[in-house]
């Protein structure tokens, strides 16, 4: 599908004007300054298409959270037409500040070589304050740790060549996230995988999946890297496995903004990028896998829906297998934006902003007294730690933990 | 709304239930009332007059008079109040001052319960300054011709002051979002400052988006009896009560799946065996039962191309005219036929396909066929009536 029929031709004539979208939009809510999703969407793209000097910039405080879309009746792409109009439109070019926060893989790889240091410095108040200063990337920040070892590293040492012994596979994307700042939940995957039965592969090439780029207007950039993520993709399943992801946003972005947004076909594939925890329900509601517990694991987990879960609307996947685990007292918390979206909480302008969207749901997770927030996104994870103090995982690595690798190993033998 | 009373009502008994909806409803165009039938005195006599098409038909006069006692008590439960009586309605007014027949109503709303006889001698009516969905004037000349006497009191507060930057979205719903707290509070003193000696204050419904402690919080606040009176869309109240509903039904245990659309269904021997979504691809959904409560043409329940209407997941049977020239009536104000169009069910409310009655697949509200909602003032009565209705029969099936 054509980026241009899918946000612009079609969708915008289909709204109604019942501005049901400006009442779920986190943005609106908190930032007077804001038009809203129908003003920033249907409304002014009428406009822009007659004369692009109706582009607005406040367009830049839109979150990409979708929201708006989950709530329109009438299917209109609100999102996807209010990025689309900042990709054609915005004089804005990126600056420096962008290009550090959006290139979280080259970011990464600096980082990790000097992990130790770059975590230390980039703790230190004047270190923040500079970045303050001289990126605009605020100081009230907790800024991700990087790993020492990257995930990739870890697993061609210590993994990789056991991954043949087994019958069925999938092929992991496991992004910057996992790949810089936190090895850890690959690993987890890793082991739960192997435990019921599945090898785990790379895909040849791995990108970062550009979310970061579409955001900060870095559109060719995204779009080289779709493309070589796509073909990897597409070779994964052409060898029968299919790819997994443990990002709600890393897998959000390739399934619908490389078509919607940057153009990037992948209808032949979509279907096969998928959420772990998706896959892995599925194969226990199934029958094909079973999964064993830990009797000493005890848990009171309370699940938080990213944006792009929410729009993904998977998080029935997740919570599910959360709720198999019997030491776990699951609650389920309401439905709202963190505030962080990716790289725009980073940015000085947006901090204030960013905190207000997040408050009611900070206040309803510290009001519940949980040992820890489950969430399938990293950066809310980052949010929600540095705004809480409550520790956050992903709800894979809370599965390995709770799992009894030997019992189910012998389950699915 | 159908939806939701449906799987609040099976859940509470028990029932396992998955809600997939692909947007909100119309419950963000709420009034604040509930209608049943839109008459004059006791809608059951009107109702029992009604065509043998009719969903109201199918449920029969007692069985809609039982569902209907139960009904105030079924929202009680989350607190929504309502008033209001099954064998006599009173009246609701309308943003732009008209009076209308009501069967319940919120309790925060203004309610007139004989047209003869005015509740008030006095009113002070709010107009918050740059908002445009709500107009005192016509409200005040709606009471004058009723002989209530009106003053009008303009109200700014600086909060306010910054929505106006952008006219489009002084609307009720973000206008709502900065009346809490302090804000609320200095509303609360100009409008007693302002008021003089009236013996109620109509105030427009912008306050209490996401719960109800802002209305009573303000009703406490204000020296005289305070009303509200419907905004045009979108509803304060109404988005709060689906909020409501949704919250209820997942306390029950129900699974509520927004954004995302039903698309097609798996019919095996005269039952639907499961159901596909967007989201979901390849993941079929199974279900012992199904109800279908998508809605009439506005949410796309029922589709018409240019040669035929048609019902977009499973293709059922419906209830229309084949003749496009049939659709319509020119006289815009006349009954239009196309408003009774909707899926074709069998006494029981269950579905066909080519025919065939579908065991297990129910339709419930809008979606129905047989009733004109906009001519008859029946669209919440036949959505919250048939929802229980068909809720219980599943329960005891
Ligand atoms: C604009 C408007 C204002 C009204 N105001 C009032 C009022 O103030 N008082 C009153 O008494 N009555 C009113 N009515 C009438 C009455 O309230 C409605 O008819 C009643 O709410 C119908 O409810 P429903 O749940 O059957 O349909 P709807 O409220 O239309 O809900 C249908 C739902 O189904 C979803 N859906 C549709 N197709 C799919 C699919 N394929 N997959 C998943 N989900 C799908 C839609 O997104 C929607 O959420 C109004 C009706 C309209 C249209
Ligand atoms: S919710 Fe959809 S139809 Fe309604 S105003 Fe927004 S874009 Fe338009
Ligand atoms: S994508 Fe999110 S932030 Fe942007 S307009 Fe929609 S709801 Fe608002």
């Amino acid at each position: 599908m054509n980026n241009e029929q899918h946000t612009n031709k079609q969708s915008f004539e289909q709204c109604v004007k019942c501005t049901i979208c400006t009442v779920y939009c986190p943005v609106a809510a908190a930032n007077p300054d804001y038009p809203g999703p129908k003003q920033a969407g249907p409304d002014l793209e009428r406009y822009r298409l007659k004369n692009p000097r109706f582009y607005d910039d406040t367009l830049d405080l839109c979150l990409n959270c979708k929201r708006c879309e989950v709530a329109c009746p009438s299917n209109v792409k609100i999102g996807d037409i209010i990025l689309s109009a900042r990709l054609k439109y915005s004089a804005k070019r990126p600056k420096l500040r962008e290009y550090i926060l959006a290139n979280t893989d080259v970011m990464g790889s600096m980082a990790t070589t000097f992990a130790p240091l770059v975590n230390a410095s980039l703790k230190l108040p004047a270190v923040k304050n500079i970045m303050d200063r001289t990126l605009a990337i605020d100081h009230h920040r907790t800024m991700p740790t990087y790993s020492s070892q990257r995930f990739e590293a870890w697993f061609k040492q210590h993994a990789q060549a056991k991954q043949e012994n087994f019958d069925r596979s999938v092929s992991y994307f496991h992004g910057c996230y996992v790949n810089y700042n936190h090895p850890k939940q690959g690993k987890d995957l890793v082991k739960i995988l192997n435990a019921i039965g599945y090898g785990v592969h790379l895909l040849d090439k791995e990108k970062c999946c550009g979310v970061a780029l579409i955001s900060n207007k870095m559109e060719a950039q995204a779009r080289r890297q779709a493309k070589v993520n796509i073909n990897s993709i597409r070779r994964s399943v052409a060898a029968g496995r299919p790819v997994l992801t443990t990002s709600s946003t890393c897998t959000f972005t390739m399934r619908d903004e490389y078509p919607h947004v940057l153009g990037v076909d992948n209808a032949d594939v979509r279907e096969q990028i998928v959420l772990a925890t998706k896959f892995i329900f599925e194969a226990v509601d199934a029958g094909r896998v079973k999964l064993a517990f830990r009797e000493d694991y005890r848990k009171r987990i309370a699940y938080h829906t990213p944006c792009h879960m929410e729009k993904l609307g998977w998080s029935i996947y997740s919570t599910s297998l959360l709720r198999m685990i019997p030491g776990v007292e699951f609650m389920m918390l309401d439905s709202l934006c963190c505030g962080i979206a990716g790289t725009y909480g980073f940015k000085r302008e947006n901090y204030p902003y960013s905190q207000k969207i997040g408050e009611p749901l900070f206040r309803q997770i510290k009001s519940l007294g949980v040992d820890l927030v489950a969430t399938d996104c990293e950066t809310c994870k980052w949010q929600i730690e540095m705004s809480t103090g409550v520790t956050v995982e992903n709800p894979i690595s809370i599965l390995a933990d709770a799992l009894d690798v030997e019992q189910t190993m012998k389950l699915n033998k | 709304m159908s939806g939701l009373v449906t799987g609040i009502a099976a859940a509470d008994a028990g029932q396992r239930c998955l809600i997939i909806s692909a947007g909100q409803s119309a419950l963000h165009f709420f009034s604040g009332s509930f209608e049943l039938y839109g008459c004059e005195g006791n809608p059951l006599e009107a109702i029992a007059g009604v065509g043998k098409e009719h969903p109201y038909s199918k449920l029969g006069v007692e069985r809609i008079q039982r569902l209907a006692e139960e009904v105030p008590a079924f929202f009680g439960k989350m607190n929504i109040s309502l008033v209001g009586n099954p064998t006599r309605n009173h009246y609701r007014i309308t943003p732009l001052g008209v009076l209308k027949p009501a069967w319940l109503t919120m309790d925060e709303y203004a309610r007139v319960e004989d047209v003869s006889q005015m509740p008030w001698k006095r009113v002070a009516i709010c107009d918050i300054e740059g908002f445009l969905d709500f107009q005192p004037d016509f409200l005040a000349s709606g009471c004058a011709e009723r002989g209530v006497e009106s003053t009008v009191i303009p109200i700014s507060l600086p909060e306010l002051e910054r929505l106006r930057n952008n006219p489009t979205e002084m609307r009720a719903t973000n206008i709502a979002k900065e009346l809490t707290g302090d804000t609320l509070h200095r509303l609360a003193q100009k409008i007693n400052q302002a008021s003089g000696d009236v013996d109620a204050v109509l105030m427009p419904t912008v306050v209490g988006l996401l719960d109800a402690a802002a209305v009573e919080e303000l009703k406490k606040q204000v020296d005289k009896p305070l009303h509200f009176v419907a905004t045009m869309p979108p509803s304060v109240p109404g988005i709060r009560t689906q909020i409501t509903l949704r919250k209820r039904f997942q306390e029950l245990g129900g699974v509520y799946m927004l954004g995302d659309t039903v698309q097609s269904g798996t019919i095996v021997d005269g039952r639907l065996q499961s159901i596909r979504t967007a989201n979901h691809g390849e993941v079929e959904f199974e279900a012992d039962n199904f109800v279908l409560a998508t809605g009439s043409f506005f949410s796309h329940g029922i589709v018409a191309s240019s040669e035929r209407v048609y019902e977009p997941i499973l293709g059922l049977d419906i209830d229309a005219s084949d003749e496009r020239s049939e659709w319509y009536k020119r006289n815009l104000f006349e009954a239009q036929p196309y408003m009774t169009f909707g899926v074709a069910t069998d006494s029981d409310f269950r579905v066909s396909h080519k025919g065939q009655t579908l065991s297990n697949v129910y339709a419930v509200g809008a979606v129905l066929s047989g009733c004109n909602p906009i001519k008859e003032g029946c669209g919440a009565g036949v959505a919250i009536l048939t929802s229980l209705h068909v809720a219980q029969k599943i329960t005891r099936k």
